[in-house]
């Protein structure tokens, strides 16, 4: 069984890592990095609990091997929060009341963040286009998507401060 | 079958150099090496243990796999390791073959999408393949490079079974062709699932249209998924279509013809009977829509 060593940039650090062949970049993240925020759903690419994002776009972690990401550049839901502010979507999702196990939200708000990124002014449609590959068994989606809608605003808010300051 | 471990079975995961190096390898390693482009059909197969390679083989890095191209003159060329949101992204696909954006959106998630491939799910040759259908009416050529260089394959005649190709130990796609599209055509692809997004195709039609000299006006080519044991193209039902005037009554023979056609399974996502009646319904429907794009 081949071992491959790979350098990997997560939440902005660099990392060395050792990696047999067969390993998943979710197993890498848990158990060699002990980054347990990404969770283990259905391990087939249809729950979306280990999204997580690749060089910019969501994946799901359980179906990319690690061997595949030397070089890569990968956002956890540890990397989500900047300078000790929540990110748009956290802050969104939470005010909403979006979470209720938790176990959906580090991917629910991988797949909202790069939501955000393309589309800063999602519609509703386009909201739960994005989120269609995390379920959640719990909140029935709908202040989910609530949030999501206030992340959208709260980001926006936030861009027009930077722009033109505050008061 | 189910697994609830996230593990794979192990495999020791091989990067080549170049094209005929991989070819090399897999010809050498035939039965136990396969190669892979986003992984999102080989992981799962594997981790549910219908398949168990002791190589897999990554090409995706390898010499303009990641590339779409496209030429007035020539055609679009899409790298069988640019993944289906990136197709569906692009400004040609969108303004030239609308068809496969269409058909694209409809696969999975936006995060699986991020990972799968138009190439990768030609060759995975599931007789659901959203994305096949729209290939095969738009008349799309597989690049393929084997242990003798590189070769042309059609898609007529590629599908040999459930999970089954022509290609050979050693083969690898590396790209699909599509010519110029005639002006004026128009495509559809309704595909009914579970829910309205994201499953599994119950049935698919594609159905494609072009402005020609024959008794309808048109040049009719339609292809459906998840009722025959490859993806299906209905001759007889295209023929009706381009012979005959279109009328209403054109277009339910032709959707009838279809439905004669297919040949569905029972599963856990319908029953045969009903996958032959949607397919009816789902053919007029498609036709009709087609066209009212083609006006």
């Amino acid at each position: 069984m081949a071992l491959h060593r790979i350098t990997v940039t997560i939440n902005g650090e660099v990392e060395l890592v050792d990696v047999p062949s067969h390993m998943t970049l979710l197993q890498m993240l848990r158990e060699k990095l002990a980054l347990t925020g990404t969770k283990n759903g259905c391990a087939a690419g249809e729950c979306g609990a280990c999204t997580v994002m690749l060089n910019g776009e969501p994946v799901n972690s359980c179906l990319v091997l690690a061997a595949e990401c030397d070089g890569a550049e990968i956002t956890t839901v540890e990397g989500l929060k900047k300078n000790g502010q929540l990110d748009p979507v956290q802050q969104g999702i939470m005010e909403a009341g979006g979470v209720q196990c938790g176990f959906c939200t580090p991917g629910v708000l991988i797949s909202a963040r790069a939501l955000l990124d393309r589309n800063p002014t999602p519609s509703e449609a386009d909201i739960k286009a994005a989120l269609v590959g995390n379920l959640c068994r719990c909140t029935g989606y709908f202040r989910i998507i609530e949030g999501v809608k206030r992340a959208a605003k709260i980001q926006e808010a936030a861009k027009e401060e930077m722009t033109y300051g505050i008061g | 079958m189910h697994n609830p471990r996230p593990g794979l079975p192990e495999f020791d995961y091989v990067r080549p150099a170049s094209l005929s190096e991989a070819s090399r390898f897999l010809a050498e390693h035939q039965g136990e090496a396969r190669p892979f482009m986003g992984g999102t059909d080989t992981f799962v197969r594997m981790r549910d243990g219908f398949w168990k390679e002791k190589y897999i083989v990554d090409v995706k890095r390898l010499d303009g796999m990641g590339d779409i191209t496209f030429d007035p003159s020539t055609g679009l060329t899409i790298g069988a390791a640019v993944n289906m949101n990136r197709v569906i992204d692009s400004p040609e696909v969108q303004e030239h073959y609308p068809l496969l954006a269409e058909a694209a959106k409809t696969v999975a998630s936006f995060q699986l999408r991020s990972r799968a491939t138009i190439v990768g799910n030609i060759c995975n040759a599931s007789p659901a393949g959203d994305t096949i259908g729209a290939c095969i009416v738009m008349g799309g050529v597989l690049k393929v490079h084997g242990l003798d260089g590189e070769r042309e394959v059609p898609l007529t005649g590629f599908f040999v079974g459930p999970g089954k190709t022509v290609l050979k130990p050693g083969d690898i796609v590396t790209a699909i062709r599509f010519p110029v599209l005639p002006q004026g055509h128009a495509g559809r692809y309704i595909k009914l699932g579970r829910n309205a997004l994201s499953d599994l195709a119950i049935v698919g039609v594609t159905a494609f249209a072009y402005p020609d000299d024959t008794p309808s006006g048109y040049r009719f080519k339609l292809a459906l998924a998840s009722v025959a044991p490859v993806p299906l193209v209905p001759e007889k039902a295209e023929e009706i279509l381009t012979g005959k005037p279109i009328t209403d009554e054109t277009i339910a023979e032709a959707a009838q013809a279809a439905m004669d056609a297919c040949n569905p399974i029972d599963d856990v996502r319908g029953s045969a009977r009903y996958r032959k009646y949607m397919v009816r319904n789902l053919t007029r429907r498609a036709v009709t829509d087609v066209l009212n794009r083609l006006q």
